[in-house]
């Protein structure tokens, strides 16, 4: 390999050189190798910061925007809820059980480090066809690495989504939310704490090893090739023991007003821990690299600076507190190093054995890197072709129990039976429904939260399906009468070197913004995760969005499904010959072409007004989001949740078809107690949106006019068993 | 009339100590958070070793934990008849500890399980089934990953001779079958007792079904037995 040092470590010749120019002088080994991974992609956003700074970012809810650790949001009464998304896909494709574990651990740091306790866990995954035997590897090894670093920290995984494409055989997506509460007084943020000069930076958690070095730089900033294998040694290994003591004690040491500042030490370990945190602080440190507890005596300094050895945190500690800290730290088994002092001057001075091995301005490495306006070119429309215009004589019988197997559609049951749901005890709804409902405790107030991407959209045109993921987002919301607050999200792409991609990026964010700006839902941070390619295969622009809302009473939260019979049935909105991009096209008609739905912003809004307000007034029995498979399988999931059927009669002049597989938006499904219907319909009416009562509840069988007559039973065996024949676990 | 104070234990890495003295005081009892490394059980009337990791399950799930120093104070208790109740990790540590016979391992299917489970009392002679009655059934959640219980065939024919199993994983109607067991346990076994009855442990989480509005609620009698039990210690 004769190519230069910063080439294999990933930077460019122009950054190299913008780093000599910053120095002065050209950079050790060491330096070289703490520019690469602080000006990685993955750290830096060098080619999505200018996208980034379009979006909405403030509103009355918000307490913290982009730019911490994770956004906070206020809920009342002193109380915020903390929430951030992030990737961890990379990783997983090649070390799946490890990747995904090391992924919720890293989130939930991230939540901590804010001040917050860790009550949530949300994981949006996408993998490739589950007929392939690979692809069904990394689908068990995900599930079984997020269980078992989930289940084994205390934090109850609640929701998340599954999809499945193509081009995720080479590329899974492993995406990772984490939601915390605590009093919006005692957020840590970069207002809230100030560091001292002569203030002790201690390291404390694990030991650091070999483990993940270059993670950032190596794994998650470039594309995955032929020989992904041989970056094995780049993936973390966790251990969600420590993650648990790391927990209570980051909280006490927080409580216990103990601390000046804190961070999780994440990408780029020690490196990006130590420049941010004195960054942040207007101040530079000594470091001395001796004091770190090491698990290879012999590390170089260039490994102790960018190992991602996980479950280590870094707290700036006035020393008058430096015993307590210990003491505290001791008690739950964790050993502590007080690694650096913050100086006046902004420079880092990194010694190794009394030698200085790195001196670069703190600023220089967390804030200066590089921005890119990388070119972008709207891609060649592949098919054009409106699958609305498909003639369909099928069984629509079999049609939607060929749509409710889709494994996108299907029950995740198998998924989430591995999850602790309900440590915590405050677990009120969870993955069966459409928004999970977590109670703030000590309080009657509800959390909810939901995640979604829309990729089959975002493939025909990338502004749509941002713009319908956070429509989607916060409908599932809504469909539990909370208001949707505010947005995290994680932006999952190909490579942004190629202007395609770029311009697929920039249209998401343009999407992203316009729903944002409709909603009133701003964004609070997220993380962006490019180079989800392999060789000619890019994943479909999917931005997955993070939804938060709050209920302020979780016992008026509203179920997904019918819970008996006797109820009415109501469609609120409006069905349009929309298939483009829907399940149905997909799995029955074959046609992955044409446009997604419209989305009407206005509407939308009009329909979570409407969904709130009824909830308030408690006249809805159920709720639920018509969005994926359309009509036939919200009603479908319905029936099977409640073990209630229904008979209904199609309220268009639609071809049947389009009427029950459109996927049309702002629309949903809501049963309502006959009593109740004259409030329904008065509130419906002011606030313009328009329902149709479809039909009833009740009796084993669920039939719609003319078109569907199928039992509950038989719904639920093919939706419940679709995934686990595909694993050769059913038949 | 006093309240019985229900002493929870944390070792490192429990994860339901919390639930667990939420779920007593929910129920009228006094919660007691007593930790690992003390030699003092607080004047406790009845212990209870929550669910979790302890120790992240390194070595063999409980069997670190068995060996804190606060379980030599557990044992003492319980020789001398106090209510001790073993939850998931709990009876994992009672099982290690030798307070109990048998071993949990990995679950039959080698896969991590979170579900609503219903279980068939099988006896009211211990602390907290005293207020049920054989052949009922409650429902509870289950989440573990190493849940089968397993005996020597001594132990076994020991156990079951001697009825000391106190729940066993069935259908709503009690019926059991191989459908019901999340984790392939001998003879469904949910959970067991000692000779005395004092001391119970079982992997479902009664501390996770008291409170209607987050799950079922078979854990309300249980909860309730423990606390009489403990109340009459009060008064004894």
């Amino acid at each position: 390999m004769n190519e230069p040092l910063h080439r294999q470590l990933g930077l460019r010749d122009d950054e190299h050189e913008r780093i000599v120019a910053t120095l002065g002088r050209q950079p050790n080994r060491a330096e070289l190798a703490m520019y690469a991974v602080m000006w990685s992609e993955h750290c830096s956003y060098k080619s999505s910061k200018i996208h980034l700074q379009t979006l909405p970012t403030e509103g009355p809810a918000v307490l913290v925007g982009p730019g911490q650790d994770a956004g906070a949001v206020d809920i009342g009464d002193g109380d915020a809820v903390v929430f951030k998304m992030e990737s961890h896909s990379h990783p997983s494709a090649i070390e799946p059980y490890q990747g995904a574990a090391t992924g919720v651990g890293g989130i939930v740091r991230d939540i901590i480090s804010m001040g917050a306790r860790p009550v949530a866990l949300l994981d949006p995954l996408m993998f490739g066809p589950l007929t392939e035997p690979r692809n069904r590897w990394l689908f068990e090894g995900v599930v079984a690495g997020i269980g078992g670093y989930g289940n084994c920290i205390g934090v109850p995984t609640v929701g998340g989504e599954i999809r499945f494409a193509e081009a995720h055989s080479s590329n899974p997506c492993v995406n990772v939310m984490c939601v915390g509460l605590a009093k919006a007084d005692e957020l840590v943020t970069a207002q809230s704490l100030t560091p001292h000069v002569g203030s002790l930076m201690v390291l404390y958690g694990a030991a650091t090893g070999r483990d993940g070095i270059g993670g950032v730089s190596v794994l998650a900033s470039a594309t995955l090739d032929e020989g992904a294998e041989a970056s094995r040694p780049s993936v973390q290994i966790g251990d969600p023991f420590a993650e648990k003591l790391l927990i209570e004690a980051s909280l006490e040491l927080i409580r216990g007003g103990l601390l000046e500042g804190l961070q999780d030490l994440g990408g780029a370990g020690i490196t990006c821990a130590l420049s941010e945190s004195a960054a942040r602080a207007g101040m530079g440190a000594e470091v001395d690299l001796d004091a770190v507890p090491l698990r290879a005596a012999d590390m170089e300094p260039f490994e102790i600076l960018t190992s991602e050895s996980q479950e280590r945190m870094l707290a700036i500690v006035h020393p008058d507190q430096l015993g307590d800290v210990r003491a505290l730290c001791a008690r739950w088994g964790l050993q502590t190093a007080v690694i650096a002092t913050l100086v006046d001057g902004g420079i880092l001075t990194i010694r190794r054995g009394g030698e200085i091995v790195a001196e670069v301005p703190a600023r220089s490495l967390a804030d200066d890197g590089p921005t890119y306006d990388r070119p972008r070119a709207e891609p060649a429309r592949a098919d054009a072709a409106d699958p609305a215009l498909t003639p369909f004589d099928g069984d629509l019988s079999d049609a939607l129990l060929t749509v409710l197997a889709a494994p996108g559609i299907a029950s995740k049951r198998w998924v989430w039976r591995q999850y602790d749901r309900v440590v915590q005890g405050n677990t009120v709804a969870g993955p069966e429904s459409d928004g999970a409902v977590i109670r703030v405790p000590g309080t009657l107030k509800g959390v909810v939260v939901s995640s979604d991407g829309k990729g089959r959209f975002g493939r025909l045109d990338p502004y749509l399906g941002a713009a319908h993921a956070v429509a989607e987002a916060a409908r599932n919301v809504a469909v539990t009468g909370a208001r949707p607050l505010a947005i995290t999200n994680c932006l999952n792409f190909g490579n942004p070197e190629r202007p395609e991609v770029m311009w697929q990026f920039a249209e998401s964010i343009r999407g992203m913004r316009d729903a944002c700006e409709g909603l009133g839902t701003p964004v609070t941070g997220g993380n962006v995760s490019f180079y989800n390619e392999s060789g000619d295969s890019a994943i479909d622009p999917t931005p997955v969005i993070g939804m938060l809302g709050a209920l302020p009473d979780y016992r008026l939260r509203v179920q997904s499904s019918f819970p008996q019979a006797g109820l009415a049935i109501y469609l609120c909105g409006e069905t349009a010959a929309e298939l483009g991009g829907s399940e149905f096209a997909e799995a029955v008609l074959g046609e992955t072409g044409g446009m997604p739905p419209a989305l009407d912003l206005a509407r939308e809004r009009a329909l979570i007004d409407l969904l709130v307000a009824a909830a308030e007034e408690a006249v809805l029995a159920s709720a639920h989001d018509c969005g994926d498979g359309g009509l036939a399988v919200a009603l479908a999931e319905c029936a099977i949740g409640g073990g209630h059927g229904f008979a209904i009669t199609l309220p268009t002049d639609l071809p049947a078809h389009i009427a029950l597989f459109s996927e049309s938006a702002a629309r949903a499904i809501v049963s309502v107690a006959p009593v109740d219907e004259g409030r329904f319909r008065a509130l419906a009416s002011t606030h313009g949106v328009p329902v149709a009562r479809i039909g009833e509840t009740g009796g084993p069988r669920t039939v719609i006019d003319g078109a569907i007559d199928l039992t509950v039973t038989a719904l639920t065996d093919v939706w419940e068993l679709a995934i686990p024949r595909l694993l050769g676990e059913a038949v | 009339m006093s309240q019985p104070r229900i002493g929870v234990v944390t070792f490192p890495g429990s994860l339901d100590d919390g639930d667990a003295l939420r779920a007593v005081s929910t129920m009228g009892g006094e919660g007691v958070a007593l930790w690992h490394a003390d030699h003092e059980l607080r004047d406790v009337d009845a212990v209870i070793l929550p669910g979790g990791f302890s120790y992240g399950d390194y070595l063999r799930c409980g069997a670190i934990a068995a060996r804190a120093p606060i379980m030599a104070e557990v044992a003492g208790f319980a020789s001398r008849g106090g209510p001790v109740l073993g939850i998931c990790n709990g009876f994992q540590i009672l099982c290690e500890a030798g307070l109990l016979p048998g071993a949990l391992i990995r679950n039959r299917s080698l896969r991590f399980v979170c579900d609503d489970v219903w279980l068939r009392i099988e006896t009211a002679q211990t602390c907290v089934t005293n207020g049920l009655t054989p052949g009922e059934t409650i429902e509870i959640p289950v989440k573990h990953g190493e849940g089968q219980w397993v005996a020597t065939a001594d132990q076994l024919e020991r156990v079951e001779g001697e009825g000391l199993v106190v729940f066993r994983y069935s259908a709503r109607d009690g019926r059991l079958e191989d459908a019901y067991n999340p984790n392939g346990a001998t003879n469904h076994v949910a959970g067991i007792r000692n000779d005395a009855g004092n001391v119970v442990g079982l992997m479902p989480h009664p501390e996770h079904a008291v409170d209607p509005d987050v799950g079922p609620t078979g854990g309300q009698s249980l909860f309730a037995s423990l606390l009489a039990t403990a109340l009459a210690e009060v008064g004894a």
